[in-house]
């Protein structure tokens, strides 16, 4: 099962996603799911994972880093669990505000 | 209301300056997020599923024009234009910066109000009834007493670490609008046979996961008591309450598991051995903080309205409104307006940045600049003559805020669930919103009458599922949103625990299920009875046959 890192980032407490090259020493965090790295394989998912907690504890960039299931559809990366999906795209009673809202903001 | 003395406006600057520094710590990674975690929640800020959250304390449920236009303000600037009004009478922003945080605290502490005591394991803001100080026989503004249990309990040093948190509800009124048998300490005023007033200390109640209705341990107990015989059940529970397991923690459990008679025997005995010591509270300082409750300045008018009257004869929109938001009030010609946030389709308790503008103008004009906010997450204006409704009406219809349905099926009562929550397991709000438009229909809902549906995303239940008539809880199952039904709650001064229906739901199938028990209670009741009043004579057996089918 693919697998991409989730976050929310210190500063704003927004949700944010690892993409971090193969080897690389480390990642970027990306507003938008379907900039985050996806690992096929659970050796690049520990490998990601690896880099979010040293940007968490080392950099204080982001809190709560986690791996998360996703697959692709044909809009893009969707995660599998509801609440993940949730937490990627806004309330789903407010689809003003959130990921959903304004892809600027992304 | 009360207005801060200078230790007070010491103590929240203080506390807004020292936040500022530990968040300044943090960014730059001086201090862990496991470090930083707990000084965050003592300032109300929490992390969510999208982002951060701030609860901001509203101490029982009372705040003025000034700071509704604050919360405005801060709703606009600071985060998504909206706020929302929870079960603890408080509010909560869905979206503040951690970086912005101090800025939005010193706003608040600009217009006394703050964020100290929404989180953590310390005595939580003290919630009181919505029509204190107005209400037909009420004995005394029980906000005194809140305030005075505020002044004490806020940094209080021997309670600063209880075994978990702790919420005291305060009410003045015979007829229960605090929900006060469900909280860690209820206190209902009495008068002992002599007249003089006191309260009946209610212990043990609470929601979550696993409910109780709270036990009386002292059925009067005089006023000037009352500081020292609190602090005598917060040292039992203190000494008692277990620190081995977070979800046993609570003192219903404590209570539950020695007895209600040791357990006042405990509180009585730590209470004896108090003696001198003990804190009675002075009359002058009572009276100083009771003048800050004194009654406003109101008119003598006559009882009836003869303008909104013939309104009322003309208008069913605005009869509506008046049948079902508009309380009496116990000084004549004037009346208590509730302004609800349960529009039909809407999430239970969110008020725009405008509409809280145009309540605190409205504040201002018709009700000496006060508004209350009720544990059902609405909102009061406690003191309208009754001249003035046909005009507060026809403002609150212009800002959307004029729902005719205030203890009604479609007030519902929901905790922010999945939308919002990182702790929920389904949502809640689409349920409720649900809900409302399926019962849109006025006359229906006049049909159905009184009816309490309260709903919750998980088992913490914050939505009180347990107390609803109707209570429906969010569970996850096998990845699914699911919804469990319970039947028979109460969370007035008849508090019970509902019962669960039977097996749940999925989300699609909820409100149908909602329809097809109102409908039993409909083919079911007397003349006049409400739906609890006829459950509690026919028992779960109709509902569940109608549900489920015959066995």
């Amino acid at each position: 099962m693919d697998q991409v890192v989730i976050a929310n980032r210190l500063s704003d407490g927004l949700v944010v996603f690892l993409a971090a090259a193969p080897g690389a020493p480390r990642g970027d965090w990306k507003l938008r799911l379907d900039e985050a790295s996806v690992a096929a394989e659970d050796a690049r998912a520990e490998e990601l994972l690896a880099l979010s907690l040293a940007s968490a504890r080392e950099r204080h960039e982001v809190i709560e880093p986690y791996l998360i299931e996703v697959e692709q559809t044909a809009s893009g990366l969707r995660p599998t669990k509801y609440r993940e999906v949730i937490r990627c795209l806004g309330p789903t009673v407010r689809l003003d505000l959130g990921k959903q809202a304004d892809s600027r903001e992304v | 209301m009360y207005q801060y003395d200078e230790y007070d406006h010491a103590l929240v600057q203080d506390r807004v300056a020292q936040f500022r520094r530990q968040v300044e710590r943090r960014m730059s990674g001086e201090l862990t997020e496991e470090q930083f975690r707990p000084l965050r929640l003592m300032n109300g800020l929490y992390l969510q599923l999208h982002a951060y959250m701030l609860r901001i304390a509203i101490p029982y449920g009372t705040l003025d024009s000034r700071q509704m236009r604050k919360l405005a303000f801060i709703a606009r600037r600071y985060d998504k234009g909206y706020g929302h009004f929870t079960t603890r009478q408080n509010l909560q922003f869905n979206w503040p910066k951690l970086e912005e945080t101090p800025d939005i605290l010193a706003e608040l502490a600009e217009v006394e109000m703050h964020a100290i005591q929404t989180s953590g394991n310390c005595i939580r803001n003290v919630t009181s009834d919505q029509f204190a100080g107005a209400a037909e026989g009420e004995i005394e503004d029980p906000r005194i007493w809140c305030e005075i249990i505020r002044q004490w309990s806020t940094l209080h040093p021997e309670f600063s670490f209880l075994p978990r948190k702790f919420k005291i509800a305060v009410t003045g009124s015979e007829h229960d609008r605090a929900a006060v048998k469900v909280h860690d300490i209820g206190l209902i005023m009495r008068r002992d046979g002599s007249g003089q007033a006191g309260f009946e200390v209610i212990v043990g109640g609470g929601l979550g996961r696993t409910p109780f209705i709270g036990k009386t341990i002292r059925k009067f107990l005089p006023k000037q008591d009352l500081l020292s015989y609190l602090e005598a059940i917060l040292r039992v529970y203190n000494q008692l309450g277990r620190r081995d397991n977070k979800y046993k923690a609570r003192i219903k459990v404590t209570v539950h598991e020695i007895g209600a008679a040791e357990f006042t025997r405990l509180v009585d005995e730590e209470w004896a051995a108090m003696g001198d010591s003990s804190l009675k509270l002075p009359k002058p300082e009572v009276d100083r903080i009771a003048r800050h409750f004194e009654p406003p300045a109101f008119r003598a008018l006559p009882k009836a309205s003869p303008t909104t009257d013939a309104r009322m004869q003309n208008d069913p929109d605005f009869a509506a409104w008046v049948r079902h938001n508009v309380s009496p009030h116990k000084v004549s010609g004037y009346a208590i307006a509730s302004i609800s946030l349960k529009p039909i389709g809407l999430p239970p308790g969110d008020a725009t940045a405008e509409q809280m503008d145009v309540v605190a103008d409205l504040a201002d004009e018709f009700s000496f600049g006060e508004i209350r906010v009720t544990h059902a997450q609405n909102l009061v204006l406690a003191h309208v003559e009754r001249d003035g409704l046909p005009a507060l009406f026809d403002r609150l219809a212009a800002a959307g805020l004029a729902a005719s349905n205030i203890g009604l099926l479609s007030d519902i009562i929901a905790c922010p669930g999945l939308d919002y929550c990182a702790l929920a397991n389904a949502r809640s709000i689409p349920i409720a919103e649900r809900i409302t438009e399926r019962f849109a229909d006025r006359d229906r809902l006049e049909l159905i009458g009184e009816m309490q549906i309260k709903i919750s995303g998980c088992i913490n239940a914050c939505g009180h599922h347990h107390v609803g008539h109707i209570g429906i809880l969010g569970v996850d199952r096998k990845g699914e949103e699911h919804y469990q039904i319970q039947l028979g709650g109460s969370a007035t001064e008849d508090a019970a625990l509902g019962r669960i229906l039977g097996r749940g739901f999925s989300a699609n199938e909820v409100v149908d299920v909602v329809e097809k028990i109102v409908d039993t209670y409909l083919d079911l009741r007397t003349p006049g009875e409400v739906f609890i009043d006829t459950y509690r004579r026919v028992g779960q057996d109709p509902f569940k046959e109608r549900v489920y089918g015959a066995a």
